[in-house]
């Protein structure tokens, strides 16, 4: 953990994004993580995400649970707003932040205890609403600021720190998120910046449910022998289905790549994401196929990650609910009160 | 002797639920209501959707008296699972009406009473095949049978019938024909009308009749709420339910035909108060509707949503606990559980409204008060006020009326260099300013948290930073004292050295317990308490008097502790009166029970209640 006050000078030629910023306007507060934690590498992906697509650092809203992974909201983003709620509750908070304006970006951040414990029925039931939003898990498979219990995640015949097996059953958060209906899954490694970086961005872009599963290992009590989610068990047992050009806008895209190769996924909005094909069999439009192949790869003892399912038509809760165009935080009096006059009418109905 | 009796009676229909008699039973009361007769109807119903037994009370009183009275003239007995209770349970005098086409034994009955037989499955089985139409009309035609037995308008009930059916001639034309199946049989074939009679008067006014989880969405729709999340439970579900349907009548853009609200049926309780804070923290005025098991599953939340000062506004219809007691009996009996929701030191704003109409008041008052104070804001009701109809003073509104959305800091505010402290105290009454998320690209964001933090929401756990923070607080709390409706005093007309606490839907009952006590020389002065904090005015009521009685709802005296705890208050000086099996407090009880207190403190000849 560090301490001091983190320097606000940088390097002049710092590059800048269309807004003019560097890296430096979107991070946070100096991390108070462990030393080499895989959830500083995730920051560090939001952090360059959200530089990359430009992003008004205030126009996005970070809401979190409790625990190791529900703290790093405070480490990115320092210019935007920070929710760190209640252990396991952050679907919630998010859900009705999101209903009160919809014209931010809602990006949740929870841990594989906060979600798959804990939280595992708000996780579900924000998947099944389709709330607009980045929802990341930082999957460890353990309890960090507890000191290293297993979670939910945790592989059955795992190892503890303490030499303890594992006996649970894990719970696959991207297998219960394609089966509830996110409209966005993918699964990525904390060290792997190169796969998570176009994913969060993509994510971001969604008008949806996005949900990414990061494996995330955690140095001080789940990076031992034995361990599935180890650094070196996650990259042996890494299969990559695709690999993420990110592009957007709606101008007509010329790429070269050999055909069968790459596919052009046109999102919703007119986005376009390129999807580099590394197995030329994933389709990523077949969520019935993606929980098959994953499931049979998990009993491979592999750890698929990629873009793993993404619907193009997508909707959302504000959709559903057909609320206005104008956030509902925005709406005063004049728009929300009928007035004396509705009231006589009403009165008069009740006599 | 039968009772003879003019625009005061009750009368009991026994019924088995799901039988169709809800839609019957209320079609009397609003006949009574139209003959300028107030009346006060009580669903008592079991936690079931058919086939137990469920009644529906209906106080006739000229004199406007609306709370529960207890005990019955008029019995409507048709269910015979009830039957023996039922009958025990009529006034001697009164009456009983019963459907007498399968002939009773005689001990069935008693001597004490009036029974009138109507052969109503005899009538309705000649008239009709269908079985579920046999069913609906039966009620129908013991309607028109109590119109010729309670020398009924029947105008006033075959237009209300009209206006249920505008539109559906047929549907009308059946119902009006069974109506007068019963009414005629009555009027060919016994004497009529019997002792207890309706007679036209002119005392219901311009009054409205409205249940109170509907008022209570309504005051949530006039006071700005556009995001609901709740989770289905007796007795507060028809409250959510009541908002959908105003909301899609009143709340819909002409010109986009889109919502201005955003109603989540959430998973479970505590999702609902997540949405609420989520929603609440971001700017939106946001509330859920819930009873007792779901206060006791938001508690977290309500702590961080204190200790973060976050505005939400919890509705809570109260039922009988504890655990899940009696879900549809009511009690007056979390008043603890919510002025000290959650874990370590919290205390919570309670509003406690007395009839549907200040309910409506409360429920748009209570956003304002969760804005101005950044914190958690519960409307009291209870299953009484929430799923009865209840005679109240219209609903009003005042058009120059504006939202107060409390202390908010603007762009410009922040652009013209104002110091942003999340928890700045910079007004002396412990309100600070709060941002909305996504208000200026570099000033005034923070990060909101339920640990510890300093006055510029930066995380520590230094105990004088925490401990600053914690006064602060309670400073606010202070504040809110003067902001919350105050209570309502009223002075006996002698001076006595006695007084009387009471709150929300005790009410009616109180008013009308006081008129029996001074009937028989008893005075008291009385104290309706419509908020906690309580306001100066509660410990200097307490101060000028030598005991004060508290009536409540509940077993352990919720309220007279909380007093006692919050006033400093000496509790030998507070005389609990109780009342929790259960059923809406009554006058007879209330006066009854201060009555023997008085007493027993020999301030008064011994003189009995009328009771």
């Amino acid at each position: 953990m560090t301490y001091v006050v983190k320097p606000k000078f940088h390097h002049p030629e710092l590059p800048k994004n269309k807004l003019g910023y560097t890296h430096r306007d979107y991070e946070g507060k100096i991390s108070t993580l462990c030393a080499g934690c895989g959830h500083d590498s995730i920051t560090a992906s939001i952090i360059e995400a959200c530089f990359e697509l430009s992003i008004e650092p205030h126009r996005v809203a970070k809401i979190s649970g409790i625990g190791c992974s529900s703290k790093t909201p405070d480490y990115f983003l320092g210019n935007s707003h920070g929710f760190n709620s209640v252990h396991g509750r952050m679907p919630s908070v998010l859900t009705g932040a999101n209903l009160a304006n919809r014209d931010l970006i809602y990006l949740g951040v929870s841990g594989d205890g906060d979600s798959a414990s804990i939280g595992l029925g708000q996780f579900a039931h924000a998947m099944r609403r389709g709330v607009n939003m980045v929802y990341i898990v930082e999957n460890n498979g353990v309890y960090g600021l507890t000191k290293g219990q297993f979670s939910a995640t945790a592989d059955r015949g795992s190892k503890s720190k303490r030499g303890v097996t594992n006996t649970d059953s894990a719970i696959d958060m991207v297998g219960i998120a394609l089966q509830l209906g996110a409209s966005f899954v993918a699964r990525s490694f904390s060290g792997d910046k190169k796969q998570l970086v176009p994913i969060i961005k993509a994510a971001i872009e969604h008008c949806g449910a996005a949900f990414i599963d990061v494996i995330s290992p955690c140095v001080a009590f789940n990076n031992h022998a034995g361990s599935t989610k180890s650094f070196d068990y996650v990259r042996e047992h890494n299969e990559a289905v695709n690999f993420l050009d990110f592009m957007t806008g709606r101008a007509p895209i010329h790429v070269d790549y050999a055909p069968g190769t790459v596919e052009m996924v046109e999102q919703h909005d007119g986005t376009v994401l390129a999807l580099r094909k590394l197995n030329a069999e994933y389709d990523v439009h077949d969520r019935l196929a993606a929980m098959s192949f994953i499931a049979h790869h998990a009993a491979l003892g592999q750890i698929v990650t990629g873009l793993l399912y993404v619907e193009q038509d997508a909707s959302d809760l504000h959709g559903h609910l057909n609320t206005v165009a104008a956030p509902l935080n925005a709406l005063g009096e004049k728009e929300l009160c009928p007035g004396s006059a509705a009231l006589d009418k009403i009165n008069a109905s009740l006599r | 002797m039968p009772i003879q009796s003019v625009n005061d009676f009750v009368v009991r229909f026994a019924n088995v639920n799901g039988s169709g008699s809800a839609s019957a039973n209320e079609l009397f009361a609003r006949a009574v209501l139209r003959m300028g007769v107030p009346v006060a109807p009580r669903n008592i119903f079991p936690s079931n959707i058919q086939g137990l037994p469920t009644w529906y009370e209906v106080r006739i009183s000229q004199a406007g008296y609306l709370g529960a009275r207890g005990g019955t003239d008029l019995m409507v007995a048709m269910n015979p699972q009830t039957w023996d209770k039922d009958v025990a349970g009529i006034e001697p005098g009164g009456y009983l009406l019963y459907d007498s086409t399968k002939p009773m034994p005689r001990s069935k009955f008693r001597d004490d009473i009036t029974v009138i037989g109507v052969p109503l499955t005899a009538i309705c089985n000649r008239e009709y095949t269908d079985p579920r139409q046999r069913q609906l009309f039966k009620n129908i035609i013991y309607l028109g049978a109590l119109s010729a037995l309670l020398d009924m308008d029947v105008a006033e009930i075959e237009k209300l019938i009209a206006e249920q059916y505008k539109g559906k001639e047929k549907l009308f034309d059946a119902n009006k024909h069974a109506l007068h199946l019963g009414r005629d049989w009555v009027m060919m074939n016994m004497e009529h009308p019997i002792g207890l009679r309706l007679q036209r008067a002119n005392a219901v006014g311009d009054r409205i009749f409205i249940e109170g989880n509907s008022a209570a969405a309504l005051g949530a729709v006039y006071g700005g709420a556009t995001v609901c999340a709740w989770y289905p439970i007796t007795p507060s579900s028809s409250l959510a339910e009541a908002f959908t349907r105003h909301c899609n009548r009143l709340r819909v853009d002409n010109a986009s035909k889109q919502n201005k609200f955003a109603i989540v049926q959430a998973e479970d309780e505590l999702a609902s108060i997540g949405i609420v804070i989520g929603a609440s923290w971001n700017g939106a005025r946001a509330f859920t509707a819930t009873s007792g098991p779901g206060i006791s599953l938001m508690q977290e939340f309500l702590g961080l949503a204190y200790f973060a000062e976050i505005p939400a506004v919890v509705f809570d219809v109260q039922r009988a606990g504890p655990a899940t007691g009696m879900p549809t009996r009511t009690q007056q009996t979390d008043i603890t559980s919510c002025a000290y929701a959650s874990h370590g030191d919290t205390k919570h704003m309670l509003l406690f409204p007395e009839d549907p109409a200040e309910t409506f008041d409360f429920g748009a008052i209570a956003f304002d008060l969760a804005d101005r104070l950044q914190t958690p804001v519960f409307v009291m009701m209870d299953l009484d006020i929430g799923m009865n109809h209840r005679l109240c003073r219209p609903l009003a509104w005042d058009d120059s009326r504006k939202y107060d959305r409390g202390k908010v800091m603007t762009a410009a505010a922040l652009e013209a260099g104002k110091d942003f402290g999340r928890y700045l105290d910079v007004d002396g009454d412990g309100i600070p300013y709060r941002t909305y998320p996504g208000t200026h690209p570099t000033k005034g964001s923070f990060f909101t948290r339920g640990t510890s933090r300093d006055r510029y929401a930066r995380y520590t756990e230094e105990g004088p930073a925490y401990a600053d923070n914690m006064q602060r607080l309670l400073r606010k709390f202070e504040t809110a004292k003067d902001l919350v409706p105050r209570p309502i005093q009223a002075n006996a007309d002698k001076p006595t050295k006695y007084g009387v606490i009471y709150f929300g839907s005790t009410s009616p009952a109180m008013d009308e317990a006081i008129q029996m006590l001074e009937a028989s020389g008893q005075y008291l002065d009385r104290l309706r308490v419509r908020a906690f904090p309580f306001h100066s005015s509660v410990t200097s009521f307490i101060a000028e008097h030598d005991f004060i009685f508290v009536v409540e709802q509940n077993r352990d005296a919720q309220l007279r502790s909380l007093i006692v705890n919050e006033c400093g208050i000496d509790p030998v000086r507070l005389v609990p009166i109780l009342h929790y099996d259960g059923t809406p407090i009554t006058a007879r009880f209330i006066a009854r029970a201060i009555g023997e207190h008085l007493d027993a403190l020999k301030i008064t000849p011994l003189r009995k209640v009328v009771s």
